[in-house]
């Protein structure tokens, strides 16, 4: 590695690859300046203690694994209906990447037919900016189960409903922690999909009108069709954040009431704070082996668009 | 952008009758559209006027009661949650945290970008497609080992150690984002420059980075935003007592406090001020960020 500070001469850039182990062979010493920061920082702080997590993980055999995936009611019990982290997981996967990218599809067509277009696009983009501390307390707020403080109780007590205790309720907690992760994550389906509705040529559309098509046929046969690849854009980013969610949950009901609401990402961290450190390991691989079947999607994603490029 | 190109365009109406037509067909999207927009406000607004109210209001009469003139104003919770509250020590935490967490990544980031986009060496494409596969490495994956291995290297518990963690977790994206930057940059100019006997390190500081200004402003606000609204991170690995930035000082007044609105309120728009002014005054570097980082 001592060749990465050589000054870049040709011949010093010679001497240090006649001199470099053979793997290094024709890699420039210029090279391993620019890239050679950044993969040392790569290699040590995030593969390295990856690795080492994986070993962890395996401390006695498949043990963790097996009570993980067998015998841990909190992680997942297979019940009618089942309940656990993963589930909990599961119910986000489904109801916060299907509410973004619906809420993303509507409100960025009909925001394309008015003039104040961006203040709509902002509004709802903004809790994108804000930290998810603070959208939790915004929401616990919303949710408060005092009808003099929280909202949402203020407004059904209008109709004499409630209060309900919403974060407090085994029934109602997921549903209410889905719809704050929707309303902080949907501006993020409305600014794709609204840059990708810009790029439907308009012809296209005045031609379909001119052969007779509703407006309910242009949407479902050609504004669908032509936003498939952002929409599969977006369902993987948000795919994404519901495996690493933590935060949100975290702030808002730390997994409960009991373990309700709880997901992966607050269970591992529960398991590390109760220094159970081989099973939250196990808990963190987890996470790593659901993300995997993404990662090999989106590498071909990539790989296919070097082609198109 | 313009209205003519997009898909709801329309040509302007041209009389007043038309004109009156078109907003009446139009009224659904219009009412439809002021439910979103009341929907996506409403909760922020909410926290933003209690935090102006006095506790003793807050307890008795919702915050939309200001709206039929009970308007006490105050600043008293910013004054509690800034100084007995150690809200003013965090914010200077929040930041002694994020600057350095933000400059390391984008030198960093492009510098490697660089390499993968303009320099050839062996296994690049395949070095690049394993960083891009680091994108998808939670947090937790590293947390236990990274925690002895800070203590070993006698940074755990010090702002130090943020900045590594914080820096080695945002540059698998930002090395994606401006390396897919960088190589759109017009092969000729750098050819030319490389024939003129430009080396590396001068064309990356003479034509690539004042090129690619956009693009390092997406990146830089993106990892500025994101180590300054982190929880995880912070909780793990922040100096204790007197190290902690906003978002777990808020996240431990929810512990002790957990319907003190009027301290939550204070405290929460203040991990938001700052993300709020970056938001409206780099909206645009923000969503050509977006863009460029997923819809590429």
């Amino acid at each position: 590695m001592s060749t990465a500070t050589a000054t870049p001469t040709t011949s010093t850039r010679d001497a240090a690859r006649s001199q470099s182990p053979k793997f290094l062979r024709g890699v420039s010493p210029t090279a391993l300046i620019f890239i050679g920061p950044a993969v040392l920082l790569l290699t040590v702080f995030m593969v390295y203690p990856a690795i080492q997590t994986i070993f962890l993980s395996f401390e006695n055999g498949f043990g963790n694994y097996i009570q993980l995936l067998t015998a841990d009611p909190r992680f997942i019990r297979f019940s009618f209906p089942p309940s656990g982290a993963l589930f909990n997981n599961i119910l986000w996967l489904i109801f916060y990447t299907g509410g973004c990218i619906v809420i993303g599809l509507i409100v960025a067509v009909m925001a394309t037919r008015v003039r104040y277009e961006r203040i709509v696009k902002a509004i709802v983009f903004l809790p994108m900016a804000i930290a998810a501390t603070a959208l939790g307390v915004i929401w616990r707020f919303v949710y408060s189960p005092d009808a003099d403080t929280g909202l949402l109780n203020a407004i059904l007590g209008v109709a004499n409903v409630g209060p309900i205790s919403w974060l407090g309720s085994a029934g109602f907690v997921n549903t209410a922690l889905i719809v704050a992760g929707v309303w902080g994550s949907a501006g993020f389906a409305v600014v794709i999909l609204s840059a990708a509705l810009k790029g439907i040529s308009s012809e296209i559309l005045e031609a379909a009108r001119v052969d007779g098509a509703t407006e309910g046929q242009i949407f479902r046969r050609i504004i669908i069709p032509m936003l498939s690849l952002p929409i599969s854009v977006i369902a993987v980013t948000l795919t994404i954040n519901v495996v690493k969610l933590f935060d949100l949950v975290y702030v808002m009901t730390e997994g409960g009431p009991g373990n309700a609401s709880n997901v992966i990402g607050v269970q591992m961290y529960q398991q590390f704070s109760a220094r159970n450190f081989d099973y939250s390991a196990t808990v963190a691989v987890v996470m790593l082996l659901v993300l995997i079947p993404v990662m090999v999607f989106n590498i071909r994603r990539f790989r296919s668009e070097r082609v198109v490029a | 952008m313009t209205v003519g190109e997009s898909v709801g365009g329309e040509r302007p109406p041209r009389t007043f009758s038309e004109r009156l037509s078109r907003i009446v067909t139009k009224s659904p999207i219009h009412i439809a559209l002021a439910i979103v927009g009341l929907i996506w406000l409403l909760p922020t607004i909410g926290l933003l006027i209690t935090s102006f109210r006095p506790a003793s209001e807050i307890f008795t009469t919702g915050w939309w009661e200001v709206f039929g003139g009970r308007w006490d104003f105050t600043l008293d919770n910013y004054a509690t949650v800034l100084g007995s509250q150690g809200m003013l020590e965090a914010f200077i935490n929040s930041i002694s945290i994020t600057v350095p967490a933000t400059i390391f990544p984008v030198v960093l980031a492009a510098l490697a970008a660089f390499g993968f986009a303009w320099i050839d060496f062996p296994f690049r494409d395949t070095l690049f497609l394993v960083v891009v596969g680091l994108l998808l490495v939670p947090l937790q994956m590293t947390l236990i080992p990274l925690v002895e291995l800070f203590a070993s290297l006698g940074i755990f518990g010090t702002f130090i150690g943020l900045w590594v963690a914080h820096t080695a977790f945002a540059l698998p994206f930002g090395i994606f984002l401006l390396r897919n930057f960088f190589i759109t940059l017009p092969r000729d100019l750098i050819e030319a420059a490389r024939i003129d006997g430009a080396g590396n390190v001068k064309i990356f500081r003479m034509i690539v980075l004042p090129l690619s200004v956009p693009a390092l402003a997406s990146f830089a606000i993106f990892q500025f935003l994101w180590t300054w609204n982190d929880l995880l991170m912070a909780l793990v690995f922040a100096p204790r007592p007197g190290g902690l930035p906003m978002t777990t000082q808020v996240n431990s007044l929810l512990g002790t406090f957990g319907t003190e609105w009027h301290l939550l309120a204070a405290a929460s728009f203040l991990i938001m001020a700052v993300p709020l002014i970056v938001f409206f005054s780099l909206q645009r570097y923000f969503v050509q960020g977006l863009l460029a980082g997923s819809v590429k």
